[in-house]
């Protein structure tokens, strides 16, 4: 049998993950980190994007994660998000209208939006849609 | 018939607040199950957190945060959480005996008190007091935001940088049952590591690998820690508010349905008296002609 750790995965609201892992993806600031059990200790913060975690059945789970921290043990792995939500409750047509809301505040230099604001929601919601596309690639598989 | 007037009007104010306190009974428990759910809804990240928080105070890091310091204690903060409103049983004077207890232990070693408050029955509390008030948040209401509380955890946690304050604790009403509920005072700064929930072959010197930097990190990270443990605190706290009404209008409306059975047989004698007498006269008068 493969080699299991612990995993949390938890946001501000609520639960959405908590059991044993084979492997678990997540995107860090400085890039996609596959976390295997018996990781040395390691403490990242996390970009919005996707979480996938293998469980021991061989099934995977996809969350989407808006920002939070990942806090990495040997035998566990915790993920702090602010806010997250589990790829199939994820709503396409909402991210696709953020995301195009986004655009438009960038591009309308007028906008009441800040830039700051605008940037982070875009690659909120391009993170949201590309969790929605590698659900639909896992499914269709 | 005049009998017994000043008791049938006693029993009618009773009456009536019997009817307000069993309303505020029922607002009380419907608002419970909310807050409760909500209570339980933030509970696993500020669980995770401070577990994470509790493996860095661990940990040694190549970095020191400030927060992770132990300084001499010339000054302790206190950010103490209370409700709104009253008429929550012995709820906030509870709490704030604890507080006053542990206040007066740092007293006692010399130490100056700030206080920070949050409701305002603890700020009407310390203001008469006399404590050293340096920030006061009231009006949250049963749904509070994270981004309400920021401001005021805001003044402590930069009192504590500039040095003002050596330690931080947080007092707020545990919640274990509807009908428990225990005042808690919980230390937040410098970080505690959590004693003996771990093997101890960890202590030896490991340290994370950070990305990006520590510093950056760190400060990030315990920020928001701290603002979690305070929210965690202010809802569970309203949990317990709404609990401890519940429990106490019920017992008030109960109160209320004895002191009306009482009162009722003591009208119910006086009537029956009264006519026994009406009787008695009637036929003395008839035996008399």
């Amino acid at each position: 049998m493969a080699m299991t750790m612990h995993c949390n995965v938890v946001s501000a609201e609520k639960k959405l993950f908590d059991g044993r892992v084979e492997i678990l993806v997540a995107s860090g600031v400085q890039g996609e980190l596959g976390i295997l059990p018996g990781h040395t200790p390691l403490l990242t913060e996390l970009k919005p994007g996707t979480v996938k975690v293998k469980k021991q059945d061989g099934e995977e789970e996809l969350i989407y994660v808006s920002s939070g921290f990942l806090e990495v043990q040997p035998d566990t792995v915790t993920v702090l998000a602010d806010s997250a939500e589990r790829a199939h409750n994820l709503d396409e047509a909402a991210a696709k209208e953020a995301m195009e809301a986004a655009e438009r505040a960038l591009a309308d230099k007028n906008a009441e939006m800040e830039y700051a604001q605008a940037t982070s929601m875009l690659a909120q919601a391009a993170a949201q849609l590309r969790t929605i596309q590698q659900l639909r690639k896992q499914l269709g598989k | 018939m005049a009998v017994g007037k000043e008791i049938r009007s006693q029993i009618g104010s009773i009456k009536n607040t019997q009817k307000i306190t069993s309303a505020m009974q029922m607002v009380a428990a419907s608002k419970m199950r909310k807050a409760q759910d909500r209570m339980a809804a933030s509970h696993p990240y500020a669980n995770q957190i401070r577990k994470v928080v509790s493996h860095i105070a661990k940990a040694t890091p190549e970095y020191k945060h400030p927060y992770m310091l132990e300084r001499d204690v010339k000054r302790v903060g206190y950010i103490i959480v209370s409700s709104d409103r009253g008429l929550c049983g012995g709820l906030n004077i509870n709490l704030f005996k604890a507080a006053m207890k542990d206040l007066k232990e740092w007293q006692d070693k010399g130490a100056e008190i700030d206080v920070c408050t949050i409701g305002s029955k603890a700020s009407a509390f310390f203001r008469r007091y006399g404590g050293n008030l340096v920030a006061a948040k009231s009006g949250l209401g049963d749904t509070p935001k994270a981004s309400d509380l920021v401001g005021s955890v805001k003044v402590m946690l930069d009192a504590y940088e500039e040095g003002k304050i050596d330690r931080l604790y947080v007092v707020y009403n545990e919640f274990i049952n509807t009908m428990t509920q225990k005042p808690l005072v919980q230390q937040l700064l410098p970080l505690e590591a959590e004693a003996a929930e771990e093997e101890e072959s960890k202590v030896g010197g490991w340290d994370y690998i950070y990305e990006p930097e520590a510093q950056e990190l760190l400060d990030n990270l315990l920020i928001r820690y701290i603002e979690s443990q305070v929210y965690q605190a202010v809802v569970e706290n309203i949990a317990c508010e709404q609990s401890a009404r519940m429990v106490a209008m019920k017992s008030a409306t109960d109160n209320a349905g004895n002191f009306i059975d009482e009162l009722q047989l003591v009208y119910n004698k006086a009537r029956q008296a009264a006519i026994t007498q009406e009787i008695a006269e009637i036929v003395g008068g008839a035996a008399a002609i």
